[in-house]
């Protein structure tokens, strides 16, 4: 019946000093239910986001970082993370989670779900969608 | 194809208006809104930034936050233009989607 749109979750902002983050991912799974095509953009401070080893224990805050991992159980399986906002930050991809998703298009195999891109290749990613939600 | 960019925070707290500048596509807009109306000073340390963009791309402010915050029109770089309300849904209207830059 609806036409399936192409949605972009641009994140911006690190993940526990303020709510954005956390909000953003409660967002994309609500929306997953949708089954449109759903991207997620991290750029700036939004690629702490996705950082390995986080540890809330000592802030008495959820650490949400594992729900990243899930998304691919809900389709959505496009994580783009932009290398300059890494490299202004002393990041490498290394220093990012491992987020996998299965393909079902070939045989269940695993692949990553982030994809490195250019600041220019992330201008034309948010220049090719329906919707562009941002936190 | 082309976007509608909004900026609603100063350029000297947040980054926004810069990134939002760095993945502007040409054709698209950008329209200054609330503290974002800081980034249409004239001889600020962002000018270079916004004007070296406005060539490819439009730069708007919106005219009732400026007036509110005491910019006038001499103030702010010929480079951009004031819209007021209707104008922004003009803005809206003429793009294909709009991304907020928070």
């Amino acid at each position: 019946m609806s036409e399936t749109k192409k949605f972009l979750y641009v994140n911006r902002k690190a993940p526990y000093g303020t709510i954005y983050a956390l909000e953003s991912l409660e967002v994309v799974l609500i929306g997953a239910a949708f089954e449109q095509d759903v991207s997620l953009a991290f750029l700036d401070d939004g690629v702490f986001q996705l950082t390995k080893g986080q540890n809330t224990d000592g802030i008495g805050i959820k650490n949400f970082s594992p729900t990243f991992r899930a998304l691919g159980d809900f389709e959505v399986t496009k994580l783009f993370v932009e290398k300059e906002s890494l490299e202004e930050r002393g990041l490498t991809a290394d220093d990012l989670q491992e987020i996998v998703y299965e393909d079902e298009d070939d045989d269940w195999e695993e692949k990553p779900s982030i994809k490195l891109v250019s600041r220019a290749e992330m201008a034309d990613v948010m220049a090719d969608q329906d919707v562009v939600l941002s936190f | 194809m082309s976007t509608l960019h909004t900026v609603n925070k100063s350029p000297f707290s947040t980054q926004s208006l810069l990134s939002c500048l760095n993945h502007c596509k040409d054709g698209d807009a950008v329209l200054m809104i609330e503290d974002g109306v800081y980034g249409a000073l004239a001889n600020s340390g962002m000018s270079d930034q916004v004007k070296a963009k406005a060539g490819n791309v439009s730069i708007y402010v919106m005219t009732p936050d400026s007036d509110a915050r005491g910019l006038a029109d001499d103030k702010l770089l010929d480079e951009v233009s004031g819209v007021d309300y209707a104008g922004f849904v003009n803005l809206v209207t003429e793009h294909d989607r709009t991304q907020n830059w928070l």
